[in-house]
Protein backbone atom coordinates (compact mmCIF):
# COMPACT_ATOMS: atom_id res chain seq x y z
CA UNK A 1 0.00 0.00 0.00
CA UNK A 2 1.37 3.44 -0.93
CA UNK A 3 0.09 6.76 0.45
CA UNK A 4 1.18 10.17 -0.78
CA UNK A 5 1.57 13.28 1.41
CA UNK A 6 2.74 16.81 0.63
CA UNK A 7 4.26 16.94 4.10
CA UNK A 8 5.06 13.87 6.16
CA UNK A 9 5.99 14.40 9.82
CA UNK A 10 7.77 11.68 11.82
CA UNK A 11 7.13 11.94 15.56
CA UNK A 12 3.92 13.20 17.19
CA UNK A 13 5.51 14.94 20.18
CA UNK A 14 5.18 18.70 20.71
CA UNK A 15 7.47 19.45 17.73
CA UNK A 16 5.73 17.09 15.31
CA UNK A 17 2.25 18.18 16.40
CA UNK A 18 3.14 21.84 15.80
CA UNK A 19 4.73 21.03 12.42
CA UNK A 20 1.73 19.01 11.25
CA UNK A 21 -0.84 21.55 12.44
CA UNK A 22 1.06 24.44 10.86
CA UNK A 23 1.59 22.74 7.49
CA UNK A 24 -2.06 21.63 7.36
CA UNK A 25 -3.21 25.20 8.09
CA UNK A 26 -1.43 26.19 4.86
CA UNK A 27 -3.56 23.65 2.98
CA UNK A 28 -0.94 20.89 2.64
CA UNK A 29 -1.95 17.24 2.74
CA UNK A 30 -0.20 16.14 5.94
CA UNK A 31 0.57 12.76 7.49
CA UNK A 32 1.79 12.61 11.10
CA UNK A 33 3.16 9.25 12.19
CA UNK A 34 4.41 7.89 15.47
CA UNK A 35 5.44 4.48 16.75
CA UNK A 36 3.48 5.13 19.95
CA UNK A 37 -0.23 4.34 20.19
CA UNK A 38 -1.14 7.98 20.93
CA UNK A 39 0.02 11.43 19.98
CA UNK A 40 1.86 13.54 22.58
CA UNK A 41 5.47 12.36 22.49
CA UNK A 42 7.36 12.18 25.75
CA UNK A 43 6.27 15.17 27.76
CA UNK A 44 2.61 14.95 26.74
CA UNK A 45 2.39 11.19 27.07
CA UNK A 46 -1.16 10.10 27.91
CA UNK A 47 -1.68 9.45 31.63
CA UNK A 48 -4.38 6.88 32.49
CA UNK A 49 -5.03 8.81 35.71
CA UNK A 50 -5.52 12.34 34.46
CA UNK A 51 -6.56 14.40 31.45
CA UNK A 52 -3.87 15.75 29.11
CA UNK A 53 -2.52 19.25 29.83
CA UNK A 54 -4.34 22.04 28.02
CA UNK A 55 -1.46 22.80 25.63
CA UNK A 56 -1.43 19.16 24.54
CA UNK A 57 -5.20 19.03 24.01
CA UNK A 58 -5.02 22.22 21.96
CA UNK A 59 -2.13 20.97 19.82
CA UNK A 60 -4.02 17.76 19.06
CA UNK A 61 -7.29 19.60 18.43
CA UNK A 62 -5.46 21.86 15.94
CA UNK A 63 -4.71 18.93 13.66
CA UNK A 64 -7.56 19.69 11.23
CA UNK A 65 -7.23 17.49 8.19
CA UNK A 66 -4.00 15.86 9.37
CA UNK A 67 -3.86 12.10 8.92
CA UNK A 68 -2.66 10.84 12.30
CA UNK A 69 -0.89 7.51 11.84
CA UNK A 70 -0.40 5.94 15.30
CA UNK A 71 1.57 2.74 15.88
CA UNK A 72 3.51 3.40 12.67
CA UNK A 73 7.23 2.66 13.02
CA UNK A 74 9.60 3.85 10.32
CA UNK A 75 11.71 0.90 9.23
CA UNK A 76 13.58 2.15 6.18
CA UNK A 77 13.85 4.89 3.58
CA UNK A 78 13.40 4.35 -0.15
CA UNK A 79 14.01 7.33 -2.41
CA UNK A 80 11.42 9.94 -1.41
CA UNK A 81 9.40 7.45 0.61
CA UNK A 82 9.41 5.84 4.04
CA UNK A 83 8.64 2.18 4.64
CA UNK A 84 6.57 1.88 7.83
CA UNK A 85 5.39 -1.08 9.84
CA UNK A 86 1.95 -1.02 11.43
CA UNK A 87 0.17 -3.61 13.60
CA UNK A 88 -1.68 -4.72 10.44
CA UNK A 89 1.23 -4.87 8.01
CA UNK A 90 3.47 -2.44 6.23
CA UNK A 91 3.02 0.60 4.00
CA UNK A 92 5.06 2.94 1.83
CA UNK A 93 4.52 6.65 2.52
CA UNK A 94 5.76 9.09 -0.13
CA UNK A 95 6.26 12.78 0.57
CA UNK A 96 7.05 16.11 -0.99
CA UNK A 97 8.71 17.35 2.20
CA UNK A 98 9.66 15.47 5.34
CA UNK A 99 9.87 16.80 8.91
CA UNK A 100 11.94 14.77 11.37
CA UNK A 101 10.55 15.36 14.86
CA UNK A 102 11.90 12.14 16.35
CA UNK A 103 12.64 13.64 19.77
CA UNK A 104 14.97 12.19 22.34
CA UNK A 105 15.44 9.16 24.53
CA UNK A 106 16.89 8.85 27.97
CA UNK A 107 20.62 8.44 28.54
CA UNK A 108 20.85 5.14 30.43
CA UNK A 109 24.26 4.26 31.85
CA UNK A 110 25.55 0.93 33.19
CA UNK A 111 26.30 0.26 36.85
CA UNK A 112 26.49 -2.99 38.79
CA UNK A 113 22.96 -4.38 39.13
CA UNK A 114 21.35 -2.24 36.43
CA UNK A 115 19.95 -5.30 34.63
CA UNK A 116 17.87 -6.41 37.65
CA UNK A 117 14.10 -6.27 37.16
CA UNK A 118 12.76 -3.18 38.92
CA UNK A 119 15.64 -1.01 37.71
CA UNK A 120 14.59 1.31 34.89
CA UNK A 121 15.13 4.78 33.50
CA UNK A 122 13.69 7.75 35.39
CA UNK A 123 11.69 9.12 32.45
CA UNK A 124 11.26 5.43 31.66
CA UNK A 125 9.45 4.67 34.90
CA UNK A 126 7.45 7.87 34.49
CA UNK A 127 6.33 6.70 31.05
CA UNK A 128 5.47 3.20 32.30
CA UNK A 129 3.55 4.65 35.25
CA UNK A 130 1.51 7.01 33.08
CA UNK A 131 0.46 3.91 31.14
CA UNK A 132 -0.78 2.05 34.19
CA UNK A 133 2.33 0.36 35.65
CA UNK A 134 1.37 -0.47 39.25
CA UNK A 135 3.43 1.72 41.62
CA UNK A 136 0.93 2.45 44.42
CA UNK A 137 2.59 1.81 47.80
CA UNK A 138 5.94 0.96 46.19
CA UNK A 139 9.15 2.47 47.59
CA UNK A 140 10.98 4.15 44.73
CA UNK A 141 14.50 5.61 44.59
CA UNK A 142 15.01 8.11 41.76
CA UNK A 143 18.51 9.02 40.61
CA UNK A 144 20.56 10.37 37.74
CA UNK A 145 20.60 13.89 36.43
CA UNK A 146 18.49 16.85 35.40
CA UNK A 147 15.02 18.26 36.00
CA UNK A 148 13.39 15.15 34.51
CA UNK A 149 14.06 13.46 37.87
CA UNK A 150 11.64 15.87 39.54
CA UNK A 151 9.01 15.43 36.83
CA UNK A 152 9.29 11.65 37.14
CA UNK A 153 9.04 11.84 40.94
CA UNK A 154 5.91 14.00 40.74
CA UNK A 155 4.19 11.55 38.38
CA UNK A 156 5.13 8.59 40.58
CA UNK A 157 3.86 10.30 43.69
CA UNK A 158 0.59 11.21 41.99
CA UNK A 159 0.16 7.50 41.20
CA UNK A 160 0.62 6.54 44.86
CA UNK A 161 4.32 5.58 44.97
CA UNK A 162 6.41 6.38 48.02
CA UNK A 163 9.40 8.30 46.63
CA UNK A 164 12.19 7.51 49.10
CA UNK A 165 14.64 10.04 47.67
CA UNK A 166 15.83 11.87 44.57
CA UNK A 167 19.58 11.65 43.98
CA UNK A 168 21.05 14.19 41.54
CA UNK A 169 24.60 13.47 40.46
CA UNK A 170 25.42 17.11 39.70
CA UNK A 171 27.23 18.89 42.51
CA UNK A 172 25.41 21.25 44.87
CA UNK A 173 27.35 24.17 43.33
CA UNK A 174 26.23 23.24 39.85
CA UNK A 175 22.56 22.85 40.81
CA UNK A 176 22.56 26.13 42.73
CA UNK A 177 24.16 27.95 39.79
CA UNK A 178 21.42 26.53 37.56
CA UNK A 179 18.75 27.65 40.02
CA UNK A 180 20.13 31.21 39.97
CA UNK A 181 19.97 31.22 36.16
CA UNK A 182 16.32 30.16 36.35
CA UNK A 183 15.52 33.71 37.46
CA UNK A 184 15.93 34.68 33.78
CA UNK A 185 13.29 32.12 32.80
CA UNK A 186 10.22 32.96 34.89
CA UNK A 187 8.01 30.26 33.36
CA UNK A 188 10.63 27.60 34.04
CA UNK A 189 11.21 28.88 37.55
CA UNK A 190 7.47 28.68 38.26
CA UNK A 191 7.40 25.12 36.90
CA UNK A 192 10.35 24.13 39.11
CA UNK A 193 8.72 25.64 42.20
CA UNK A 194 5.44 23.88 41.53
CA UNK A 195 7.27 20.56 41.12
CA UNK A 196 9.11 21.11 44.40
CA UNK A 197 5.79 21.87 46.11
CA UNK A 198 4.30 18.63 44.79
CA UNK A 199 7.33 16.80 46.16
CA UNK A 200 7.13 18.25 49.66
CA UNK A 201 8.88 15.95 52.13
CA UNK A 202 10.87 14.03 49.52
CA UNK A 203 14.65 14.35 50.08
CA UNK A 204 16.44 15.87 47.04
CA UNK A 205 20.21 15.29 47.32
CA UNK A 206 22.96 16.71 45.12
CA UNK A 207 26.32 15.14 44.31
CA UNK A 208 24.66 11.83 45.12
CA UNK A 209 24.88 8.72 42.92
CA UNK A 210 23.55 5.17 42.89
CA UNK A 211 26.61 2.90 42.82
CA UNK A 212 25.04 -0.54 42.92
CA UNK A 213 21.64 -2.26 42.87
CA UNK A 214 21.30 -5.52 44.80
CA UNK A 215 18.63 -8.22 44.80
CA UNK A 216 17.96 -11.79 43.70
CA UNK A 217 15.04 -11.73 41.29
CA UNK A 218 14.46 -7.96 41.51
CA UNK A 219 16.08 -4.91 43.07
CA UNK A 220 15.78 -4.82 46.87
CA UNK A 221 18.62 -2.55 48.10
CA UNK A 222 20.59 0.25 46.47
CA UNK A 223 23.97 1.62 47.49
CA UNK A 224 24.04 5.40 47.36
CA UNK A 225 27.21 7.45 47.60
CA UNK A 226 27.55 11.14 48.38
CA UNK A 227 30.12 13.43 49.99
CA UNK A 228 29.38 11.86 53.39
CA UNK A 229 29.98 8.25 52.34
CA UNK A 230 27.93 5.27 51.19
CA UNK A 231 24.52 4.24 52.51
CA UNK A 232 22.23 1.31 51.69
CA UNK A 233 18.56 2.03 51.05
CA UNK A 234 15.74 -0.52 50.72
CA UNK A 235 13.40 -0.06 47.77
CA UNK A 236 11.02 -1.85 45.40
CA UNK A 237 11.90 0.14 42.27
CA UNK A 238 14.97 2.11 41.20
CA UNK A 239 14.66 4.68 38.41
CA UNK A 240 17.91 6.11 37.03
CA UNK A 241 18.28 8.44 34.05
CA UNK A 242 21.15 10.76 33.12
CA UNK A 243 19.32 13.22 30.88
CA UNK A 244 18.41 12.90 27.21
CA UNK A 245 20.05 12.10 23.88
CA UNK A 246 18.55 12.96 20.47
CA UNK A 247 17.08 10.19 18.28
CA UNK A 248 19.08 10.62 15.07
CA UNK A 249 18.88 7.14 13.56
CA UNK A 250 16.27 8.02 10.92
CA UNK A 251 18.09 11.23 9.95
CA UNK A 252 21.28 9.23 9.62
CA UNK A 253 19.57 6.67 7.44
CA UNK A 254 18.32 9.45 5.16
CA UNK A 255 21.88 10.74 4.82
CA UNK A 256 21.33 13.95 6.83
CA UNK A 257 24.55 15.41 8.22
CA UNK A 258 24.87 15.13 12.00
CA UNK A 259 26.66 17.41 14.41
CA UNK A 260 28.73 15.21 16.71
CA UNK A 261 29.67 17.77 19.33
CA UNK A 262 30.27 17.18 22.13
CA UNK A 263 29.37 13.51 22.81
CA UNK A 264 26.01 12.56 21.34
CA UNK A 265 25.04 13.47 17.78
CA UNK A 266 22.11 15.68 16.84
CA UNK A 267 20.70 16.50 13.41
CA UNK A 268 22.49 19.42 11.79
CA UNK A 269 20.10 22.13 10.59
CA UNK A 270 20.45 25.69 9.31
CA UNK A 271 18.59 28.62 10.82
CA UNK A 272 15.39 27.61 9.00
CA UNK A 273 15.68 23.98 10.14
CA UNK A 274 16.74 22.59 6.75
CA UNK A 275 18.89 19.47 7.06
CA UNK A 276 21.67 18.75 4.57
CA UNK A 277 19.19 16.70 2.48
CA UNK A 278 16.83 18.70 0.24
CA UNK A 279 13.17 18.81 1.39
CA UNK A 280 14.03 17.23 4.74
CA UNK A 281 13.59 19.41 7.84
CA UNK A 282 14.19 18.63 11.50
CA UNK A 283 12.65 20.12 14.65
CA UNK A 284 12.66 19.65 18.42
CA UNK A 285 14.95 17.46 20.50
CA UNK A 286 16.26 15.65 17.39
CA UNK A 287 18.23 18.87 16.71
CA UNK A 288 19.67 18.88 20.24
CA UNK A 289 18.11 18.82 23.69
CA UNK A 290 16.18 22.07 24.08
CA UNK A 291 13.03 21.34 26.07
CA UNK A 292 9.33 21.75 25.42
CA UNK A 293 9.26 25.43 24.39
CA UNK A 294 12.00 24.96 21.79
CA UNK A 295 10.27 21.85 20.42
CA UNK A 296 6.96 23.67 19.94
CA UNK A 297 8.40 26.72 18.25
CA UNK A 298 10.69 24.68 16.01
CA UNK A 299 7.79 22.48 15.02
CA UNK A 300 5.90 25.55 13.84
CA UNK A 301 8.97 26.81 11.93
CA UNK A 302 9.42 23.44 10.23
CA UNK A 303 5.70 23.29 9.37
CA UNK A 304 5.89 26.68 7.64
CA UNK A 305 9.08 25.71 5.81
CA UNK A 306 7.85 22.29 4.69
CA UNK A 307 4.76 23.89 3.17
CA UNK A 308 6.77 26.65 1.47
CA UNK A 309 6.17 29.64 3.78
CA UNK A 310 9.66 30.79 4.74
CA UNK A 311 8.57 34.34 5.62
CA UNK A 312 6.24 33.11 8.33
CA UNK A 313 8.97 30.82 9.60
CA UNK A 314 11.45 33.73 9.90
CA UNK A 315 9.14 35.67 12.19
CA UNK A 316 9.52 32.93 14.80
CA UNK A 317 13.32 32.83 14.87
CA UNK A 318 13.98 35.18 17.82
CA UNK A 319 11.60 33.16 19.98
CA UNK A 320 13.38 29.98 18.95
CA UNK A 321 16.81 31.35 19.87
CA UNK A 322 15.65 32.25 23.34
CA UNK A 323 14.11 28.82 23.93
CA UNK A 324 17.28 27.12 22.71
CA UNK A 325 19.44 28.97 25.23
CA UNK A 326 17.62 27.11 27.99
CA UNK A 327 18.74 23.76 26.56
CA UNK A 328 22.35 24.93 26.60
CA UNK A 329 21.95 25.85 30.26
CA UNK A 330 20.73 22.34 31.12
CA UNK A 331 23.62 20.69 29.30
CA UNK A 332 26.12 22.89 31.13
CA UNK A 333 24.87 22.23 34.64
CA UNK A 334 23.73 18.60 34.56
CA UNK A 335 26.29 16.76 32.40
CA UNK A 336 27.21 13.40 34.02
CA UNK A 337 30.47 13.62 35.94
CA UNK A 338 33.47 11.29 36.05
CA UNK A 339 32.15 9.39 39.10
CA UNK A 340 29.17 8.30 37.00
CA UNK A 341 31.40 7.29 34.10
CA UNK A 342 33.42 5.05 36.42
CA UNK A 343 30.48 3.07 37.87
CA UNK A 344 30.52 0.05 35.54
CA UNK A 345 33.11 -2.61 36.39
CA UNK A 346 34.65 -5.05 33.87
CA UNK A 347 31.97 -7.59 34.94
CA UNK A 348 29.03 -5.20 34.37
CA UNK A 349 26.92 -6.07 31.32
CA UNK A 350 27.04 -3.24 28.84
CA UNK A 351 25.09 -4.77 25.94
CA UNK A 352 21.84 -6.00 27.46
CA UNK A 353 20.62 -7.62 24.25
CA UNK A 354 23.65 -9.89 23.79
CA UNK A 355 24.87 -9.94 27.43
CA UNK A 356 28.35 -8.57 26.70
CA UNK A 357 30.38 -7.24 29.65
CA UNK A 358 32.35 -4.01 29.61
CA UNK A 359 35.56 -6.00 30.16
CA UNK A 360 34.91 -8.08 27.03
CA UNK A 361 35.34 -4.91 24.95
CA UNK A 362 38.89 -4.26 26.12
CA UNK A 363 41.36 -4.11 23.27
CA UNK A 364 38.93 -3.18 20.48
CA UNK A 365 39.61 0.08 18.69
CA UNK A 366 36.10 0.99 17.54
CA UNK A 367 32.45 0.00 17.81
CA UNK A 368 32.60 -2.03 14.59
CA UNK A 369 35.53 -4.21 15.66
CA UNK A 370 33.95 -4.75 19.07
CA UNK A 371 30.62 -5.65 17.47
CA UNK A 372 32.10 -8.22 15.09
CA UNK A 373 34.09 -9.89 17.85
CA UNK A 374 31.64 -9.78 20.77
CA UNK A 375 28.17 -9.14 19.21
CA UNK A 376 27.97 -5.94 21.34
CA UNK A 377 25.29 -3.78 19.74
CA UNK A 378 23.99 -6.53 17.45
CA UNK A 379 20.79 -7.25 19.32
CA UNK A 380 17.25 -5.99 19.02
CA UNK A 381 17.91 -2.44 20.25
CA UNK A 382 20.60 -2.14 17.57
CA UNK A 383 23.04 -0.45 19.90
CA UNK A 384 20.71 2.36 20.96
CA UNK A 385 21.38 1.61 24.63
CA UNK A 386 24.94 0.21 24.67
CA UNK A 387 26.28 2.32 21.79
CA UNK A 388 25.05 5.51 23.42
CA UNK A 389 26.43 4.43 26.81
CA UNK A 390 29.84 3.56 25.33
CA UNK A 391 30.00 6.99 23.66
CA UNK A 392 29.15 8.66 26.98
CA UNK A 393 31.82 6.59 28.80
CA UNK A 394 34.37 7.75 26.23
CA UNK A 395 34.97 4.24 24.83
CA UNK A 396 33.92 4.58 21.16
CA UNK A 397 31.70 6.98 19.23
CA UNK A 398 28.43 5.45 18.00
CA UNK A 399 28.65 3.49 14.77
CA UNK A 400 26.35 4.26 11.83
CA UNK A 401 23.05 2.37 11.75
CA UNK A 402 21.74 0.20 8.93
CA UNK A 403 18.20 -0.56 7.86
CA UNK A 404 15.87 -1.76 9.20
CA UNK A 405 15.73 0.98 11.85
CA UNK A 406 13.87 -1.37 14.19
CA UNK A 407 13.58 -5.16 14.02
CA UNK A 408 10.77 -5.73 11.55
CA UNK A 409 8.57 -8.61 10.49
CA UNK A 410 9.93 -10.68 7.62
CA UNK A 411 6.96 -9.65 5.45
CA UNK A 412 7.93 -5.98 5.93
CA UNK A 413 11.56 -6.73 5.21
CA UNK A 414 10.60 -8.58 2.04
CA UNK A 415 9.06 -5.33 0.78
CA UNK A 416 12.31 -3.39 1.22
CA UNK A 417 14.23 -2.37 -1.86
CA UNK A 418 17.47 -2.21 0.10
CA UNK A 419 18.73 -5.42 1.64
CA UNK A 420 18.34 -5.50 5.40
CA UNK A 421 21.10 -6.45 7.79
CA UNK A 422 20.36 -10.01 8.82
CA UNK A 423 21.39 -9.47 12.44
CA UNK A 424 18.53 -7.06 12.98
CA UNK A 425 15.62 -9.03 11.62
CA UNK A 426 13.17 -10.29 14.15
CA UNK A 427 13.73 -13.89 13.13
CA UNK A 428 17.05 -13.91 14.97
CA UNK A 429 16.05 -11.98 18.09
CA UNK B 1 -14.73 1.70 25.14
CA UNK B 2 -15.13 0.55 28.72
CA UNK B 3 -13.05 2.18 31.44
CA UNK B 4 -11.14 -1.03 32.06
CA UNK B 5 -9.60 -3.71 29.90
CA UNK B 6 -9.50 -7.42 30.78
CA UNK B 7 -6.76 -9.66 29.47
CA UNK B 8 -4.72 -12.70 30.48
CA UNK B 9 -1.07 -12.74 31.50
CA UNK B 10 0.49 -16.19 31.67
CA UNK B 11 -3.03 -17.59 31.94
CA UNK B 12 -4.03 -15.34 34.84
CA UNK B 13 -6.74 -12.69 34.48
CA UNK B 14 -5.71 -9.02 34.82
CA UNK B 15 -7.77 -5.86 34.71
CA UNK B 16 -6.10 -2.56 33.82
CA UNK B 17 -7.43 0.93 33.04
CA UNK B 18 -8.26 1.66 29.39
CA UNK B 19 -5.16 3.18 27.79
CA UNK B 20 -2.77 1.08 29.89
CA UNK B 21 0.08 -0.76 28.21
CA UNK B 22 0.63 -4.50 28.04
CA UNK B 23 3.73 -3.84 30.19
CA UNK B 24 1.50 -2.52 32.97
CA UNK B 25 -0.71 -5.61 32.74
CA UNK B 26 2.28 -7.97 32.93
CA UNK B 27 3.69 -6.09 35.93
CA UNK B 28 0.54 -6.90 37.91
CA UNK B 29 1.74 -10.53 37.98
CA UNK B 30 5.46 -10.65 37.35
CA UNK B 31 8.63 -8.69 36.62
CA UNK B 32 9.91 -11.58 34.51
CA UNK B 33 9.27 -10.21 31.03
CA UNK B 34 11.94 -12.03 29.09
CA UNK B 35 14.98 -14.24 29.63
CA UNK B 36 18.27 -12.87 28.33
CA UNK B 37 20.72 -14.87 26.19
CA UNK B 38 22.69 -15.81 29.32
CA UNK B 39 19.55 -16.71 31.26
CA UNK B 40 18.94 -13.56 33.30
CA UNK B 41 15.44 -12.33 34.10
CA UNK B 42 14.72 -8.96 32.50
CA UNK B 43 12.03 -6.29 32.80
CA UNK B 44 11.36 -2.92 31.12
CA UNK B 45 14.18 -0.38 31.15
CA UNK B 46 13.32 2.55 28.87
CA UNK B 47 9.51 2.50 28.95
CA UNK B 48 9.39 4.03 25.48
CA UNK B 49 10.10 1.40 22.83
CA UNK B 50 13.88 1.75 22.57
CA UNK B 51 15.57 -0.98 24.66
CA UNK B 52 13.52 -4.09 23.77
CA UNK B 53 13.86 -5.46 27.34
CA UNK B 54 10.06 -5.69 27.68
CA UNK B 55 9.50 -8.16 24.84
CA UNK B 56 6.67 -10.66 25.41
CA UNK B 57 4.45 -12.95 23.35
CA UNK B 58 1.07 -11.40 22.55
CA UNK B 59 -1.67 -13.57 21.04
CA UNK B 60 0.98 -16.03 19.91
CA UNK B 61 3.25 -13.45 18.26
CA UNK B 62 6.68 -13.39 19.95
CA UNK B 63 8.97 -10.40 20.58
CA UNK B 64 6.34 -7.67 20.92
CA UNK B 65 7.37 -4.61 22.90
CA UNK B 66 4.96 -4.58 25.85
CA UNK B 67 5.65 -0.93 26.71
CA UNK B 68 4.35 0.47 23.42
CA UNK B 69 1.50 -1.99 22.92
CA UNK B 70 -1.87 -0.93 24.35
CA UNK B 71 -3.67 -3.60 26.40
CA UNK B 72 -6.86 -4.80 24.71
CA UNK B 73 -9.78 -6.91 25.92
CA UNK B 74 -9.15 -10.63 25.49
CA UNK B 75 -5.41 -10.44 24.78
CA UNK B 76 -3.34 -13.46 25.76
CA UNK B 77 0.08 -12.36 26.92
CA UNK B 78 2.94 -14.71 27.78
CA UNK B 79 6.16 -13.55 29.35
CA UNK B 80 9.31 -15.60 30.15
CA UNK B 81 10.23 -16.33 26.49
C1 LIG C 1 11.13 9.52 28.88
C2 LIG C 1 11.06 11.03 28.79
C3 LIG C 1 10.22 11.74 29.67
C4 LIG C 1 10.14 13.13 29.60
N1 LIG C 1 9.33 13.79 30.49
C5 LIG C 1 9.29 15.15 30.48
C6 LIG C 1 8.49 15.87 31.42
O1 LIG C 1 7.82 15.27 32.27
N2 LIG C 1 8.50 17.23 31.37
C7 LIG C 1 9.24 17.92 30.43
O2 LIG C 1 9.21 19.16 30.41
N3 LIG C 1 9.99 17.26 29.52
C8 LIG C 1 10.05 15.90 29.53
N4 LIG C 1 10.85 15.25 28.63
C9 LIG C 1 11.60 16.07 27.68
C10 LIG C 1 10.83 16.06 26.38
O3 LIG C 1 11.45 15.12 25.53
C11 LIG C 1 10.71 17.36 25.62
O4 LIG C 1 10.43 18.45 26.39
C12 LIG C 1 9.65 17.28 24.49
O5 LIG C 1 8.81 16.16 24.64
C13 LIG C 1 10.36 17.21 23.19
O6 LIG C 1 9.46 17.18 22.14
P1 LIG C 1 9.80 16.56 20.73
O7 LIG C 1 8.57 16.74 19.93
O8 LIG C 1 11.07 17.12 20.20
O9 LIG C 1 10.10 15.01 20.96
P2 LIG C 1 9.32 13.82 21.72
O10 LIG C 1 8.32 14.32 22.64
O11 LIG C 1 10.39 12.93 22.20
O12 LIG C 1 8.54 13.10 20.51
C14 LIG C 1 9.19 12.33 19.52
C15 LIG C 1 8.22 11.27 19.00
O13 LIG C 1 8.80 10.67 17.84
C16 LIG C 1 8.49 9.30 17.82
N5 LIG C 1 9.49 8.62 16.99
C17 LIG C 1 10.85 8.70 17.08
N6 LIG C 1 11.43 7.94 16.14
C18 LIG C 1 10.43 7.35 15.42
C19 LIG C 1 10.40 6.43 14.32
N7 LIG C 1 11.53 5.96 13.73
N8 LIG C 1 9.18 6.03 13.87
C20 LIG C 1 8.05 6.50 14.43
N9 LIG C 1 8.01 7.37 15.47
C21 LIG C 1 9.18 7.78 15.97
C22 LIG C 1 8.52 8.90 19.28
O14 LIG C 1 7.70 7.77 19.50
C23 LIG C 1 7.98 10.14 19.99
O15 LIG C 1 6.60 10.06 20.26
C24 LIG C 1 10.92 13.85 28.65
C25 LIG C 1 11.75 13.13 27.78
C26 LIG C 1 11.82 11.74 27.83
C27 LIG C 1 12.74 11.01 26.87
S1 LIG D 1 10.84 -0.98 28.01
FE1 LIG D 1 12.32 -0.46 26.53
S2 LIG D 1 11.36 -1.13 24.70
FE2 LIG D 1 9.85 -1.49 26.17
Amino acid sequence: MTERYDVLVVGAGPAGLAAAGTAAAHGARVGLLDAQPRAGGQVWRHDVRKPAPRAAREAIAALHGVNLLAQHSVIASEDGALRVETPEGSALLTYGALVLATGARELLLPFPGWTLPGVSGAGGLQALTKQGWPVAGKRVVIAGSGPLLLAAAATLRAHGAKVVGIHEQASPDSVHAFARQLLHWPARAAQALSLRARLMGVPYRFGSIVRHAHGEDAVRVVEIEDAHGTACVDCDLLAVGYGLVPNVELAQLLGCALDHAPTHPHVQVDELLRTSVPAVFAAGEACGIGGLAAARIEGAIAGHMASGHADEARVLLPERDRARRFGALLARHFAPGSRVHALATPQTLICRCEDVTLGALDGYADARDAKLATRCGMGACQGRICGTALAELGRFPRGAGRPPLFPARLATLAGLATSPSDDASRSTT
Amino acid sequence: MSATVRLQVNGQPVEVPAGASVAAAVAHWTLHFRTSVSGETRAPLCGMGVCFECRVRIDGVAHQRACITPARDGMQVDSHD
